[in-house]
């Protein structure tokens, strides 16, 4: 079979890229190693009840009609409506640091009088940050790749340390595949996705999207295998000419778009790189990842006193953002309530979803027994730090899953289980081959609208803009 | 297809590419930019829709051409008077 493009990954980026080329005739295939769509942004049924993979929410919130900004832009681009992604907002979100909280919704206005009332002292230092933000292009896919850090910058405008990690903690732990401090890039796409834009959820969770976006996708006239996992993809000189699968199938195409991470995706080259061709930090696979813990509760969080969206906590002024030494860094996570946004109606089911940082090598080395005995300990561990932040749910606990780097790898492909890829990012999506292009994490474009985003740019300038 | 109908056709062009905007008080000689929310990725989707529905090819560097309902219509008409409207 020949293709004018396969895209390898059926994740929200892949799927998009999808769309874009079906629509505009272009013959395409989707080769998806799971026997289900969506990568990290997956779901899964256990004992009864659904549950979403990595989803705690959506970021770059918009509401429907509105004619500007990413979500928008991303609805256009894949002719989809509003109400295929039937978005409800966030009910109101923190971030707690010893002494200090700052709560924030989607309306940046609350967000800036909460730094004002905090740290009165850098409230101008702050807007002319935002401004500094607001005007930089962050997707300029041409940018300088050697561009400053998130840390210089807030260095620069801000004086207060503790304000400086409390603006990080969220947007790290939300997107940064590298530790301590992230691109400037990165830093202001996540600012404005998660500050200036905020957080939303589909009542039905992240199943209503890949539904819609795959539908749009088959209707098209796009072709999708399953449990089709890329083996080797053959190259001949500069160029891939296709791939051979896990079960031997041949597939020829014109253009390859992958969302199977860079690292990984180069692993995959029947001729892999050398020193001169790429260059060796982009081999560097991510080493940041984690654990999370998941409670179906009896009753609403609600109803327990507790009504935030996402609480993102730390218990000391410092906040590492590291591969910890420990299984899982419990100094630090991420509360999310999936209740805790504007639906029209409640969900079955309270839940309280909690992360922490975890070290991947620690998880990936353990024997299966050893694995679910650990998993065990740390849900425990995690769930007595975190209600530290929130109502004590545990008497109301009925039912407890617990995912970690394993289940990250066994969903995504990556390497070390990275939920957010490698850390040098790709924003050209070129290669060292001239039809093979990145999408995806390893692209740079993160979250569920960033991926798909992602996708489409990659298919508008590599294939569509070139035929 | 004559300039009346190459012009409803590119109006409903437009409104699968921004379909939250207003079309109905659009000023054929102001520049959709100044009119609407059209970024470049929504621009190359109005030369992508033309060639997706008849096969018209526009090089890149006519594009200038395409700023306003105006230019379009009159950069079109040549291009596209042996193309029947379509249903």
């Amino acid at each position: 079979m020949s293709y004018d493009a396969i895209i390898i990954g059926a994740g929200l980026s892949g799927l998009a890229a999808g769309i874009r080329l079906a629509y505009f005739d272009k013959s395409v295939c989707i080769l998806e190693r799971h026997t289900t769509i969506g990568g990290l942004n997956s779901f899964y049924r256990l004992r009864g009840r659904n549950h979403d993979v990595g989803l705690h929410a959506m970021t770059n919130y918009a509401a429907p009609g509105t004619r500007t900004g990413p979500l928008s832009k991303l609805l256009r681009q894949l002719r989809l409506r509003w109400e295929d992604f039937s978005l409800s907002p966030q009910i109101e979100s923190r971030v707690v640091f010893p002494g200090k909280t700052l709560r924030f919704n989607n309306e940046f206005a609350f967000f800036e009088q909460q730094v004002a009332d905090q740290f009165p002292a850098q409230i101008d230092n702050f807007r002319r940050l935002t401004q500094r933000i607001d005007a930089f292009d962050e997707l300029n896919l041409d940018q300088n790749e050697k561009a400053l850090t998130a840390r210089q910058v807030l260095g620069e405008h801000l004086g207060d340390p503790l304000l400086i990690d409390m603006l990080l903690c969220p947007l790290m732990f939300y997107g940064s595949a590298t530790a301590r401090d992230m691109d400037f890039n990165q830093f202001v796409i996540m600012f404005k996705s998660i500050f200036r834009e905020g957080f939303a959820r589909p009542f039905q969770g992240v199943r209503l999207i890949l539904k819609n976006v795959v539908r749009k996708y088959k209707s098209l006239g796009g072709e999708l295998r399953l449990r089709a996992g890329v083996k080797r993809i053959v190259t001949d000189g500069q160029h891939a000419t296709g791939v051979v699968l896990e079960d031997g199938t041949e597939l020829q195409a014109k253009q390859i778009l992958t969302s199977a991470g860079y690292v990984e995706t180069m692993q995959l080259l029947d001729n892999p790189p050398t020193d001169d061709t790429v260059p060796r930090d982009a081999l560097q696979p991510g080493d940041v990842t984690f654990v999370e813990t998941i409670s179906v509760l009896d009753r609403m969080p609600a109803d327990l006193g507790h009504s935030d969206t996402i609480v993102f906590y730390n218990d000391c002024p410092d906040f590492h953002y590291e591969n910890p030494a420990d299984p899982c860094d419990i100094r630090s996570g991420i509360i999310c309530s999936p209740n805790n946004f504007q639906y029209p109606q409640p969900l079955t089911d309270g839940a309280i979803r909690i992360t922490a940082l975890a070290n991947n090598r620690h998880w990936m080395q353990l024997t299966e027994d050893a694995y679910v005995a650990e998993k065990r300990r740390w849900y425990d561990r995690m769930v007595e730090s975190a209600v530290r932040f929130m109502p004590d749910f545990r008497p109301h606990v009925i039912e407890t899953d617990v995912f970690t780097p394993r289940t990250i790898r066994k969903f995504t492909g990556h390497v070390n289980g990275c939920v957010y890829g490698a850390p040098k990012k790709h924003l050209s999506g070129r290669t060292h081959l001239d039809n093979l292009f990145i999408c995806g994490t390893d692209q740079g474009f993160l979250g569920i609208v960033g991926s798909m985003l992602s996708g489409i740019s990659m298919a508008n300038l590599h294939v569509l803009k070139q035929s | 297809m004559a300039p009346g109908e190459i012009r409803h056709a590119i109006l409903d062009i437009l409104s699968r590419i921004v379909p939250d905007e207003d079309l109905s008080n659009l000023n054929d000689s102001v520049p959709f930019r100044d009119q609407m929310e059209l970024d470049s990725m929504d621009f190359l989707d109005i030369v992508m829709e033309l060639r997706k529905r008849y096969r018209i090819q526009i090089p890149e560097e006519d594009y200038p051409n395409l700023i306003s309902m105006q230019g379009t219509v009159s950069y079109l008409t040549p291009l596209m008077k042996d193309i029947p409207a379509r249903a």
